[in-house]
Protein backbone atom coordinates (compact mmCIF):
# COMPACT_ATOMS: atom_id res chain seq x y z
CA UNK A 1 0.00 0.00 0.00
CA UNK A 2 1.42 3.41 -0.99
CA UNK A 3 2.65 6.05 1.61
CA UNK A 4 0.49 8.59 0.25
CA UNK A 5 -2.99 9.23 -0.28
CA UNK A 6 -2.73 13.40 -0.75
CA UNK A 7 1.26 13.92 -0.96
CA UNK A 8 1.06 11.05 -3.90
CA UNK A 9 3.96 13.26 -5.62
CA UNK A 10 6.55 12.01 -3.15
CA UNK A 11 5.90 8.96 -4.27
CA UNK A 12 5.24 9.53 -8.44
CA UNK A 13 7.24 12.52 -9.23
CA UNK A 14 5.61 12.77 -12.20
CA UNK A 15 1.73 13.02 -10.98
CA UNK A 16 1.42 16.78 -11.93
CA UNK A 17 0.87 15.59 -15.41
CA UNK A 18 -2.16 14.39 -16.82
CA UNK A 19 -0.85 11.28 -18.11
CA UNK A 20 0.68 10.13 -15.82
CA UNK A 21 -2.25 11.08 -13.19
CA UNK A 22 -4.44 9.21 -15.56
CA UNK A 23 -2.21 6.01 -15.99
CA UNK A 24 -2.30 6.05 -12.10
CA UNK A 25 -6.12 5.69 -12.44
CA UNK A 26 -6.75 9.61 -12.35
CA UNK A 27 -10.17 11.00 -13.59
CA UNK A 28 -11.79 7.51 -13.30
CA UNK A 29 -13.65 8.32 -9.79
CA UNK A 30 -14.79 11.80 -12.22
CA UNK A 31 -16.08 9.36 -14.50
CA UNK A 32 -17.84 6.89 -12.59
CA UNK A 33 -19.68 9.73 -10.47
CA UNK A 34 -21.00 11.35 -13.44
CA UNK A 35 -21.58 8.15 -15.71
CA UNK A 36 -22.90 5.60 -13.06
CA UNK A 37 -24.02 7.82 -10.07
CA UNK A 38 -26.91 10.33 -9.06
CA UNK A 39 -25.04 13.78 -7.47
CA UNK A 40 -27.43 11.63 -4.16
CA UNK A 41 -25.15 9.13 -4.57
CA UNK A 42 -22.02 10.43 -4.72
CA UNK A 43 -22.85 13.14 -1.91
CA UNK A 44 -24.08 9.43 0.13
CA UNK A 45 -20.51 8.04 -0.16
CA UNK A 46 -19.20 11.48 0.83
CA UNK A 47 -21.66 11.51 4.13
CA UNK A 48 -20.99 8.02 4.68
CA UNK A 49 -16.70 8.13 4.16
CA UNK A 50 -16.59 10.36 7.20
CA UNK A 51 -14.95 12.82 5.73
CA UNK A 52 -14.86 16.15 7.56
CA UNK A 53 -13.32 19.83 6.73
CA UNK A 54 -9.88 20.18 6.29
CA UNK A 55 -10.00 23.96 6.26
CA UNK A 56 -10.21 23.92 10.69
CA UNK A 57 -13.88 23.94 11.26
CA UNK A 58 -13.78 20.10 10.57
CA UNK A 59 -17.73 20.34 9.66
CA UNK A 60 -18.95 16.82 8.06
CA UNK A 61 -18.35 17.40 4.30
CA UNK A 62 -20.98 14.97 2.87
CA UNK A 63 -23.54 16.66 5.26
CA UNK A 64 -22.24 20.46 3.73
CA UNK A 65 -23.36 19.05 0.55
CA UNK A 66 -26.99 17.96 1.16
CA UNK A 67 -27.50 21.47 2.46
CA UNK A 68 -27.34 23.03 -0.79
CA UNK A 69 -30.80 24.58 -1.49
CA UNK A 70 -32.21 22.57 -4.39
CA UNK A 71 -35.50 25.22 -5.27
CA UNK A 72 -32.71 27.96 -6.16
CA UNK A 73 -29.94 27.80 -9.27
CA UNK A 74 -27.33 28.00 -10.42
CA UNK A 75 -25.52 26.11 -7.78
CA UNK A 76 -21.55 27.01 -7.53
CA UNK A 77 -18.64 25.13 -5.83
CA UNK A 78 -15.80 27.73 -4.83
CA UNK A 79 -12.17 25.55 -3.75
CA UNK A 80 -11.14 27.43 -0.58
CA UNK A 81 -7.04 28.04 -1.70
CA UNK A 82 -6.73 30.93 0.37
CA UNK A 83 -4.38 29.28 3.00
CA UNK A 84 -3.15 32.07 5.12
CA UNK A 85 -3.22 31.05 8.83
CA UNK A 86 0.26 31.46 9.95
CA UNK A 87 1.93 27.82 10.56
CA UNK A 88 -0.19 26.55 7.39
CA UNK A 89 0.74 25.43 4.20
CA UNK A 90 -0.30 22.46 3.25
CA UNK A 91 -2.64 23.48 0.39
CA UNK A 92 -0.16 24.69 -1.40
CA UNK A 93 1.97 21.57 -1.73
CA UNK A 94 -1.05 19.82 -2.90
CA UNK A 95 -1.67 22.02 -5.55
CA UNK A 96 2.12 22.29 -6.28
CA UNK A 97 2.89 18.66 -5.93
CA UNK A 98 -0.64 16.86 -6.98
CA UNK A 99 -2.95 19.44 -8.99
CA UNK A 100 -4.99 17.01 -11.01
CA UNK A 101 -6.52 15.45 -7.77
CA UNK A 102 -7.22 18.19 -6.15
CA UNK A 103 -8.57 19.65 -9.62
CA UNK A 104 -10.79 15.99 -9.80
CA UNK A 105 -12.37 16.75 -6.25
CA UNK A 106 -13.39 19.90 -7.16
CA UNK A 107 -14.99 18.24 -10.34
CA UNK A 108 -16.68 15.45 -8.37
CA UNK A 109 -17.97 18.22 -6.05
CA UNK A 110 -19.32 20.10 -8.48
CA UNK A 111 -21.02 16.72 -10.20
CA UNK A 112 -22.29 16.11 -6.78
CA UNK A 113 -24.28 19.30 -5.61
CA UNK A 114 -25.20 20.06 -9.53
CA UNK A 115 -23.09 22.85 -10.40
CA UNK A 116 -21.58 23.71 -13.93
CA UNK A 117 -19.20 26.79 -13.21
CA UNK A 118 -16.85 26.29 -9.86
CA UNK A 119 -13.84 28.81 -9.18
CA UNK A 120 -10.81 28.31 -7.09
CA UNK A 121 -9.84 31.18 -4.73
CA UNK A 122 -6.27 31.47 -4.64
CA UNK A 123 -4.47 33.35 -2.28
CA UNK A 124 -2.47 36.38 -4.23
CA UNK A 125 0.90 35.05 -2.87
CA UNK A 126 0.24 32.08 -4.36
CA UNK A 127 -0.11 33.70 -7.86
CA UNK A 128 2.42 31.16 -9.38
CA UNK A 129 -0.26 28.38 -8.49
CA UNK A 130 -2.82 29.75 -9.97
CA UNK A 131 -1.10 30.09 -13.01
CA UNK A 132 -0.10 26.76 -12.71
CA UNK A 133 -3.79 25.28 -12.04
CA UNK A 134 -4.70 27.42 -14.98
CA UNK A 135 -2.11 25.48 -17.13
CA UNK A 136 -4.03 22.13 -15.53
CA UNK A 137 -7.56 23.01 -16.21
CA UNK A 138 -6.36 23.86 -19.65
CA UNK A 139 -5.12 20.57 -20.20
CA UNK A 140 -8.53 18.79 -18.66
CA UNK A 141 -10.75 21.12 -21.12
CA UNK A 142 -8.38 19.56 -23.78
CA UNK A 143 -9.00 15.95 -23.05
CA UNK A 144 -12.37 16.23 -22.36
CA UNK A 145 -12.09 16.07 -18.69
CA UNK A 146 -14.08 19.81 -18.70
CA UNK A 147 -16.58 21.62 -21.02
CA UNK A 148 -19.86 20.72 -22.26
CA UNK A 149 -21.50 17.20 -22.31
CA UNK A 150 -19.10 15.40 -20.03
CA UNK A 151 -18.40 11.55 -21.10
CA UNK A 152 -21.47 11.64 -23.09
CA UNK A 153 -23.95 12.86 -21.02
CA UNK A 154 -25.74 15.98 -20.56
CA UNK A 155 -23.42 17.69 -17.29
CA UNK A 156 -21.43 19.95 -18.07
CA UNK A 157 -18.37 22.14 -16.02
CA UNK A 158 -16.16 25.11 -16.29
CA UNK A 159 -13.32 25.63 -13.43
CA UNK A 160 -12.17 29.04 -12.84
CA UNK A 161 -9.19 30.38 -10.81
CA UNK A 162 -9.33 33.70 -8.63
CA UNK A 163 -6.48 35.21 -7.44
CA UNK A 164 -6.99 37.18 -3.90
CA UNK A 165 -4.33 40.13 -3.21
CA UNK A 166 -3.78 39.31 0.11
CA UNK A 167 -5.92 39.29 3.06
CA UNK A 168 -6.01 36.57 5.70
CA UNK A 169 -10.22 37.18 6.33
CA UNK A 170 -10.61 36.04 2.92
CA UNK A 171 -10.39 32.16 3.82
CA UNK A 172 -13.39 33.37 6.01
CA UNK A 173 -15.93 31.25 3.65
CA UNK A 174 -18.17 34.43 3.57
CA UNK A 175 -15.84 36.86 3.33
CA UNK A 176 -13.74 34.47 0.38
CA UNK A 177 -17.56 35.23 -1.34
CA UNK A 178 -17.69 38.93 -1.00
CA UNK A 179 -14.09 38.78 -2.21
CA UNK A 180 -15.31 37.07 -5.08
CA UNK A 181 -18.07 38.86 -5.85
CA UNK A 182 -15.42 41.90 -6.71
CA UNK A 183 -16.21 43.78 -2.72
CA UNK A 184 -14.06 44.04 0.20
CA UNK A 185 -13.35 40.92 2.08
CA UNK A 186 -15.74 41.38 5.03
CA UNK A 187 -17.83 38.52 6.11
CA UNK A 188 -21.41 38.26 6.11
CA UNK A 189 -24.05 38.05 8.62
CA UNK A 190 -24.83 34.35 8.72
CA UNK A 191 -27.55 32.38 8.45
CA UNK A 192 -28.05 32.07 5.82
CA UNK A 193 -25.42 30.31 5.06
CA UNK A 194 -23.27 29.62 1.44
CA UNK A 195 -25.56 26.51 0.62
CA UNK A 196 -28.54 28.69 0.85
CA UNK A 197 -27.32 32.32 -0.12
CA UNK A 198 -23.32 32.01 -1.34
CA UNK A 199 -21.62 33.55 -4.54
CA UNK A 200 -24.06 35.88 -5.83
CA UNK A 201 -26.76 35.10 -3.66
CA UNK A 202 -27.06 31.43 -4.97
CA UNK A 203 -26.23 28.44 -3.41
CA UNK A 204 -23.03 27.70 -3.01
CA UNK A 205 -20.67 24.80 -1.17
CA UNK A 206 -16.75 25.85 -0.16
CA UNK A 207 -14.79 23.66 0.43
CA UNK A 208 -10.96 23.50 1.30
CA UNK A 209 -8.46 22.43 -1.08
CA UNK A 210 -7.21 19.40 1.01
CA UNK A 211 -11.55 18.05 1.74
CA UNK A 212 -11.82 18.14 -1.60
CA UNK A 213 -8.11 15.99 -2.62
CA UNK A 214 -9.62 13.65 -0.26
CA UNK A 215 -12.27 13.42 -2.37
CA UNK A 216 -11.97 10.75 -5.48
CA UNK A 217 -10.27 8.60 -3.16
CA UNK A 218 -13.29 8.09 -1.38
CA UNK A 219 -15.50 7.50 -4.57
CA UNK A 220 -13.15 5.47 -6.33
CA UNK A 221 -12.56 3.37 -3.20
CA UNK A 222 -15.69 3.48 -0.90
CA UNK A 223 -16.40 4.95 2.60
CA UNK A 224 -15.66 1.65 4.17
CA UNK A 225 -11.60 2.14 2.96
CA UNK A 226 -12.01 5.30 4.04
CA UNK A 227 -12.93 4.70 7.01
CA UNK A 228 -10.27 2.04 8.10
CA UNK A 229 -7.89 4.87 8.28
CA UNK A 230 -7.88 7.74 11.20
CA UNK A 231 -10.33 7.26 14.31
CA UNK A 232 -14.29 7.20 14.53
CA UNK A 233 -14.48 10.67 15.31
CA UNK A 234 -12.27 11.68 11.87
CA UNK A 235 -11.48 8.98 9.90
CA UNK A 236 -8.43 8.94 7.17
CA UNK A 237 -5.75 10.95 7.08
CA UNK A 238 -4.73 14.37 7.37
CA UNK A 239 -1.74 16.52 6.00
CA UNK A 240 0.31 18.29 9.63
CA UNK A 241 2.08 21.36 8.78
CA UNK A 242 5.04 21.63 10.85
CA UNK A 243 7.03 24.54 12.17
CA UNK A 244 8.76 26.15 14.84
CA UNK A 245 11.58 25.16 16.99
CA UNK A 246 11.45 21.36 15.44
CA UNK A 247 14.64 19.64 13.34
CA UNK A 248 12.75 18.98 10.21
CA UNK A 249 9.37 21.27 9.77
CA UNK A 250 7.51 20.46 6.52
CA UNK A 251 4.07 18.89 5.77
CA UNK A 252 3.72 15.21 6.99
CA UNK A 253 0.46 13.23 5.92
CA UNK A 254 -0.37 10.96 8.63
CA UNK A 255 -3.59 9.09 9.93
CA UNK A 256 -5.72 11.04 12.46
CA UNK A 257 -4.94 8.89 15.78
CA UNK A 258 -0.77 10.37 15.26
CA UNK A 259 0.23 11.72 18.13
CA UNK A 260 2.50 15.15 18.92
CA UNK A 261 5.36 13.07 20.33
CA UNK A 262 5.39 11.13 16.70
CA UNK A 263 4.66 13.74 14.71
CA UNK A 264 7.69 16.48 16.49
CA UNK A 265 10.35 13.72 17.68
CA UNK A 266 9.53 11.00 15.05
CA UNK A 267 9.01 12.97 11.91
CA UNK A 268 9.45 16.44 12.67
CA UNK A 269 13.24 14.83 14.23
CA UNK A 270 12.92 16.63 17.91
CA UNK A 271 13.31 19.91 18.85
CA UNK A 272 15.92 22.23 17.38
CA UNK A 273 19.48 22.12 19.71
CA UNK A 274 17.59 19.28 21.72
CA UNK A 275 15.89 21.33 23.77
CA UNK A 276 12.91 20.91 26.18
CA UNK A 277 9.74 21.20 24.59
CA UNK A 278 7.37 24.39 26.66
CA UNK A 279 4.23 24.61 24.17
CA UNK A 280 1.90 23.98 20.94
CA UNK A 281 0.01 25.48 18.70
CA UNK A 282 -1.93 22.98 16.88
CA UNK A 283 -4.17 25.27 14.71
CA UNK A 284 -1.48 27.79 13.63
CA UNK A 285 -1.56 31.33 15.01
CA UNK A 286 -5.38 31.28 16.24
CA UNK A 287 -4.77 28.01 18.96
CA UNK A 288 -5.15 27.93 22.11
CA UNK A 289 -1.66 27.69 23.34
CA UNK A 290 -1.44 24.15 24.96
CA UNK A 291 1.59 23.45 27.78
CA UNK A 292 2.87 20.39 27.16
CA UNK A 293 3.24 17.54 29.32
CA UNK A 294 3.30 13.45 28.38
CA UNK A 295 -0.49 13.71 28.24
CA UNK A 296 -0.78 16.37 25.74
CA UNK A 297 2.31 14.53 23.77
CA UNK A 298 0.50 10.78 23.63
CA UNK A 299 -2.87 11.55 22.78
CA UNK A 300 -3.97 10.54 19.43
CA UNK A 301 -4.94 13.43 17.49
CA UNK A 302 -8.35 14.15 16.28
CA UNK A 303 -10.58 17.18 16.73
CA UNK A 304 -12.03 15.69 19.96
CA UNK A 305 -9.42 14.51 21.73
CA UNK A 306 -7.99 19.11 22.07
CA UNK A 307 -11.12 19.99 23.11
CA UNK A 308 -10.30 18.11 26.23
CA UNK A 309 -7.57 20.43 26.52
CA UNK A 310 -8.78 23.55 25.73
CA UNK A 311 -7.12 23.42 22.18
CA UNK A 312 -8.57 22.71 18.83
CA UNK A 313 -6.92 20.64 15.92
CA UNK A 314 -8.50 23.10 13.48
CA UNK A 315 -6.21 22.74 10.22
CA UNK A 316 -3.14 20.82 11.93
CA UNK A 317 -0.75 23.53 11.53
CA UNK A 318 1.48 22.64 14.87
CA UNK A 319 3.72 25.32 15.67
CA UNK A 320 6.52 24.35 18.06
CA UNK A 321 7.56 26.46 21.15
CA UNK A 322 10.82 25.39 23.25
CA UNK A 323 12.00 26.85 26.27
CA UNK A 324 14.13 29.38 24.82
CA UNK A 325 10.71 31.47 23.54
CA UNK A 326 8.76 33.44 26.19
CA UNK A 327 5.41 33.59 25.73
CA UNK A 328 4.95 36.82 25.80
CA UNK A 329 6.73 37.24 23.07
CA UNK A 330 4.66 35.08 21.11
CA UNK A 331 1.29 36.82 21.36
CA UNK A 332 3.13 39.99 21.03
CA UNK A 333 3.65 38.49 17.15
CA UNK A 334 -0.24 36.97 17.24
CA UNK A 335 -1.35 40.15 18.30
CA UNK A 336 0.29 41.90 15.78
CA UNK A 337 -0.99 39.11 12.95
CA UNK A 338 -4.17 40.12 13.49
CA UNK A 339 -4.19 43.67 14.17
CA UNK A 340 -3.53 43.81 11.01
CA UNK A 341 -5.84 41.47 9.55
CA UNK A 342 -8.55 42.44 10.97
CA UNK A 343 -10.69 43.84 8.53
CA UNK A 344 -12.88 46.39 10.74
CA UNK A 345 -16.18 45.55 10.33
CA UNK A 346 -17.17 44.60 13.72
CA UNK A 347 -15.96 47.36 16.50
CA UNK A 348 -14.70 44.54 19.10
CA UNK A 349 -11.95 43.24 16.50
CA UNK A 350 -10.96 46.26 15.07
CA UNK A 351 -10.59 48.43 18.17
CA UNK A 352 -9.80 44.99 20.58
CA UNK A 353 -7.25 44.24 18.06
CA UNK A 354 -5.69 47.74 18.36
CA UNK A 355 -5.87 47.94 22.16
CA UNK A 356 -4.22 44.35 22.74
CA UNK A 357 -1.31 45.42 20.48
CA UNK A 358 -1.00 48.59 22.37
CA UNK A 359 -0.46 46.66 25.61
CA UNK A 360 1.61 44.23 25.01
CA UNK A 361 3.66 46.48 23.14
CA UNK A 362 3.59 48.19 26.06
CA UNK A 363 3.96 45.49 28.62
CA UNK A 364 7.19 44.16 26.15
CA UNK A 365 8.73 47.75 26.62
CA UNK A 366 8.09 49.13 29.85
CA UNK A 367 8.25 45.52 32.31
CA UNK A 368 5.07 43.21 33.38
CA UNK A 369 3.16 44.93 35.64
CA UNK A 370 0.47 42.89 36.83
CA UNK A 371 -2.08 45.50 36.10
CA UNK A 372 -1.71 45.63 32.86
CA UNK A 373 -1.73 41.90 32.19
CA UNK A 374 -4.67 41.93 33.60
CA UNK A 375 -6.35 44.55 31.60
CA UNK A 376 -4.92 42.88 28.15
CA UNK A 377 -6.50 39.67 29.50
CA UNK A 378 -9.76 41.74 30.02
CA UNK A 379 -9.75 43.22 26.51
CA UNK A 380 -8.98 39.70 24.80
CA UNK A 381 -12.34 38.53 27.34
CA UNK A 382 -14.27 41.84 25.50
CA UNK A 383 -13.95 40.62 22.63
CA UNK A 384 -14.33 36.74 23.13
CA UNK A 385 -17.83 36.36 21.25
CA UNK A 386 -18.75 39.78 19.75
CA UNK A 387 -17.66 39.36 16.10
CA UNK A 388 -19.60 37.69 13.31
CA UNK A 389 -16.60 35.63 12.22
CA UNK A 390 -14.30 33.31 13.90
CA UNK A 391 -11.22 36.04 13.05
CA UNK A 392 -12.14 38.23 16.61
CA UNK A 393 -12.01 34.76 18.80
CA UNK A 394 -9.01 33.46 17.19
CA UNK A 395 -6.97 37.22 18.06
CA UNK A 396 -7.94 35.70 21.91
CA UNK A 397 -7.12 32.81 21.62
CA UNK A 398 -3.28 32.88 22.35
CA UNK A 399 -3.67 35.96 24.22
CA UNK A 400 -6.43 34.41 27.09
CA UNK A 401 -4.35 30.69 26.63
CA UNK A 402 -1.13 32.13 27.42
CA UNK A 403 -1.64 34.63 30.37
CA UNK A 404 -3.56 31.70 32.25
CA UNK A 405 -1.51 28.56 30.89
CA UNK A 406 1.98 30.27 31.28
CA UNK A 407 1.53 32.89 34.45
CA UNK A 408 5.24 33.13 35.17
CA UNK A 409 6.03 34.29 31.39
CA UNK A 410 3.74 37.56 32.61
CA UNK A 411 5.20 37.93 35.91
CA UNK A 412 6.41 41.25 37.16
CA UNK A 413 10.28 41.40 36.59
CA UNK A 414 12.92 43.85 36.88
CA UNK A 415 13.91 45.15 33.51
CA UNK A 416 17.67 43.88 32.86
CA UNK A 417 20.01 46.88 32.12
CA UNK A 418 17.37 49.21 34.04
CA UNK A 419 19.03 50.29 37.05
CA UNK A 420 17.06 50.41 40.58
CA UNK B 1 -2.26 54.94 -22.81
CA UNK B 2 -5.78 53.33 -21.42
CA UNK B 3 -5.96 49.81 -19.55
CA UNK B 4 -8.29 48.82 -22.40
CA UNK B 5 -5.95 49.69 -25.34
CA UNK B 6 -3.00 47.88 -24.12
CA UNK B 7 -4.37 44.55 -22.69
CA UNK B 8 -7.58 43.94 -24.25
CA UNK B 9 -7.24 40.65 -24.84
CA UNK B 10 -6.18 40.03 -21.32
CA UNK B 11 -9.40 41.83 -19.96
CA UNK B 12 -11.67 39.62 -22.05
CA UNK B 13 -10.14 36.71 -20.83
CA UNK B 14 -10.63 37.83 -17.53
CA UNK B 15 -14.11 38.67 -17.97
CA UNK B 16 -14.86 35.74 -19.77
CA UNK B 17 -14.00 33.75 -16.33
CA UNK B 18 -17.58 35.51 -14.88
CA UNK B 19 -21.02 35.46 -15.74
CA UNK B 20 -21.96 38.12 -17.69
CA UNK B 21 -24.31 39.97 -15.18
CA UNK B 22 -21.59 39.49 -12.68
CA UNK B 23 -18.62 41.80 -13.88
CA UNK B 24 -17.83 43.55 -10.90
CA UNK B 25 -16.00 39.95 -9.87
CA UNK B 26 -13.31 41.10 -12.25
CA UNK B 27 -12.02 44.08 -10.47
CA UNK B 28 -8.96 42.43 -8.67
CA UNK B 29 -7.72 41.15 -11.77
CA UNK B 30 -7.69 44.71 -13.19
CA UNK B 31 -6.49 45.88 -10.85
CA UNK B 32 -3.61 43.75 -10.88
CA UNK B 33 -3.07 44.47 -14.35
CA UNK B 34 -3.07 48.12 -13.23
CA UNK B 35 -0.04 47.64 -11.03
CA UNK B 36 1.54 45.99 -14.06
CA UNK B 37 3.84 48.60 -15.43
CA UNK B 38 4.76 51.07 -12.22
CA UNK B 39 3.72 48.78 -9.77
CA UNK B 40 1.06 50.91 -8.33
CA UNK B 41 -2.44 52.00 -9.24
CA UNK B 42 -2.96 55.39 -10.51
CA UNK B 43 -6.18 57.43 -9.81
CA UNK B 44 -6.37 57.24 -13.91
CA UNK B 45 -6.66 53.27 -14.02
CA UNK B 46 -9.30 53.27 -11.21
CA UNK B 47 -11.45 55.53 -12.94
CA UNK B 48 -10.64 53.53 -15.94
CA UNK B 49 -11.96 50.13 -13.84
CA UNK B 50 -14.86 51.67 -12.29
CA UNK B 51 -16.20 52.81 -15.82
CA UNK B 52 -15.53 49.37 -17.16
CA UNK B 53 -17.58 47.81 -14.29
CA UNK B 54 -20.10 50.79 -14.03
CA UNK B 55 -19.26 51.35 -10.39
CA UNK B 56 -18.19 54.39 -8.56
CA UNK B 57 -14.21 55.27 -8.06
CA UNK B 58 -14.76 55.12 -4.34
CA UNK B 59 -15.97 51.79 -4.66
CA UNK B 60 -12.63 50.83 -6.33
CA UNK B 61 -10.55 52.70 -4.13
CA UNK B 62 -12.17 50.95 -1.31
CA UNK B 63 -11.44 47.43 -2.89
CA UNK B 64 -7.66 48.42 -3.80
CA UNK B 65 -7.22 49.75 -0.20
CA UNK B 66 -8.30 46.88 1.34
CA UNK B 67 -5.97 44.12 -0.15
CA UNK B 68 -2.37 44.42 1.39
CA UNK B 69 -0.79 43.25 -2.45
CA UNK B 70 -2.69 46.85 -4.28
CA UNK B 71 -0.74 49.88 -3.41
CA UNK B 72 -2.03 53.08 -4.10
CA UNK B 73 1.61 54.83 -4.03
CA UNK B 74 4.88 54.45 -6.01
CA UNK B 75 7.76 52.96 -4.36
CA UNK B 76 10.86 51.02 -5.03
CA UNK B 77 10.93 49.04 -8.03
CA UNK B 78 11.41 45.85 -6.43
CA UNK B 79 9.03 45.10 -3.26
CA UNK B 80 11.32 43.19 -0.83
CA UNK B 81 8.41 41.47 1.48
CA UNK B 82 9.99 39.57 4.23
CA UNK B 83 7.88 37.58 7.07
CA UNK B 84 8.16 37.94 9.98
CA UNK B 85 5.01 36.11 11.40
CA UNK B 86 5.20 33.66 14.45
CA UNK B 87 6.37 30.41 12.49
CA UNK B 88 9.10 32.82 10.37
CA UNK B 89 10.49 34.00 13.75
CA UNK B 90 10.76 31.17 15.24
CA UNK B 91 13.55 30.11 12.87
CA UNK B 92 15.24 33.38 12.56
CA UNK B 93 13.38 35.71 10.21
CA UNK B 94 13.39 38.91 13.09
CA UNK B 95 17.13 38.88 12.76
CA UNK B 96 17.21 38.26 8.76
CA UNK B 97 15.06 41.53 8.45
CA UNK B 98 17.14 43.44 10.31
CA UNK B 99 20.44 41.97 8.60
CA UNK B 100 18.98 42.71 5.27
CA UNK B 101 17.71 46.13 6.07
CA UNK B 102 21.21 46.66 7.52
CA UNK B 103 22.54 45.94 4.23
CA UNK B 104 20.61 47.54 2.06
CA UNK B 105 20.92 50.75 4.33
CA UNK B 106 17.11 51.13 4.82
CA UNK B 107 14.63 50.42 7.68
CA UNK B 108 11.43 48.41 6.96
CA UNK B 109 8.83 50.49 5.14
CA UNK B 110 12.01 52.25 2.97
CA UNK B 111 13.38 52.59 -0.05
CA UNK B 112 16.66 52.11 -1.07
CA UNK B 113 18.28 55.82 -2.52
CA UNK B 114 18.56 54.46 -6.38
CA UNK B 115 14.61 53.68 -5.88
CA UNK B 116 15.32 49.42 -6.41
CA UNK B 117 14.30 48.54 -3.09
CA UNK B 118 11.34 48.44 -0.92
CA UNK B 119 11.92 46.56 1.95
CA UNK B 120 8.82 45.34 3.90
CA UNK B 121 7.66 43.50 6.95
CA UNK B 122 4.63 41.33 5.89
CA UNK B 123 2.11 39.01 7.36
CA UNK B 124 2.56 35.15 6.79
CA UNK B 125 3.23 33.91 3.12
CA UNK B 126 2.57 30.73 3.59
CA UNK B 127 5.89 29.34 3.77
CA UNK B 128 6.77 28.59 7.48
CA UNK B 129 8.70 25.59 6.89
CA UNK B 130 11.07 27.20 4.50
CA UNK B 131 11.56 30.60 6.63
CA UNK B 132 13.54 33.06 6.57
CA UNK B 133 11.50 33.77 3.42
CA UNK B 134 10.48 36.52 1.82
CA UNK B 135 8.84 37.28 -1.53
CA UNK B 136 9.18 39.83 -4.13
CA UNK B 137 6.86 42.00 -5.15
CA UNK B 138 7.42 43.44 -9.14
CA UNK B 139 4.35 45.27 -11.06
CA UNK B 140 1.96 42.63 -11.08
CA UNK B 141 3.98 39.69 -10.27
CA UNK B 142 5.39 37.69 -6.72
CA UNK B 143 8.03 35.80 -6.67
CA UNK B 144 8.73 33.63 -3.42
CA UNK B 145 12.63 33.50 -2.12
CA UNK B 146 12.99 30.43 0.63
CA UNK B 147 15.40 28.70 3.30
CA UNK B 148 17.19 32.18 2.45
CA UNK B 149 20.52 33.43 4.48
CA UNK B 150 21.81 36.70 4.24
CA UNK B 151 24.28 36.08 1.46
CA UNK B 152 21.70 34.40 -0.30
CA UNK B 153 19.10 37.11 0.14
CA UNK B 154 21.86 39.58 -1.61
CA UNK B 155 22.24 37.31 -4.32
CA UNK B 156 18.68 37.19 -5.19
CA UNK B 157 18.87 41.12 -4.95
CA UNK B 158 22.00 41.51 -7.41
CA UNK B 159 20.34 39.73 -10.01
CA UNK B 160 17.40 41.14 -10.06
CA UNK B 161 17.41 44.32 -13.21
Amino acid sequence: MSQYLLLRHREIPEISRLEVYRQHGGFEAFQKAVTTMTPEQVTEVVKASGLRGRGGAGFPTGLKWSFMDRKSWPHYVVANADESEPGTFKDREIMEGNPFQFLEGVAIASYAVGAQRAYIYIRGEYQHIARWLDEKIAEMEAAGLLGEKLFGTDYSLRIYTHLGAGAYICGEETALLESLEGKRGQPRVRPPFPPTFGLYGKPTVVNNVETLTNVPLIVQNGAEWYRSMGTPDAPGVKIFSLSGRVKRPGSYELPFGVTFRQLIYEYGGGILDDRPIKAIMPAGASSSLLRVDDRVLDTPLDYAALRQFGSDLGSASVIVIDDTVSIDWVIQKTIRFFKHESCGKCTPCREGTYWMKHLIDRIRKNGKEEKQVKLLLDVARQIQGKCLCALGEFSTMAVVSGIERFPEDFRETVLEGVPG
Amino acid sequence: MSLAQKYSQEIQAIFAKYPPEQKRSAIMSLLYLAQREEGYISQEAMKEIADMLEISVTEVAGVAGFYTLFHRQKEGKYRIQVCTDLPCALRGADSFLQELAQALGVRPGETTPDGRFTLEEVMCVGACHRAPVFQVQHGDTITFHENMSLEEALAVLKKLE
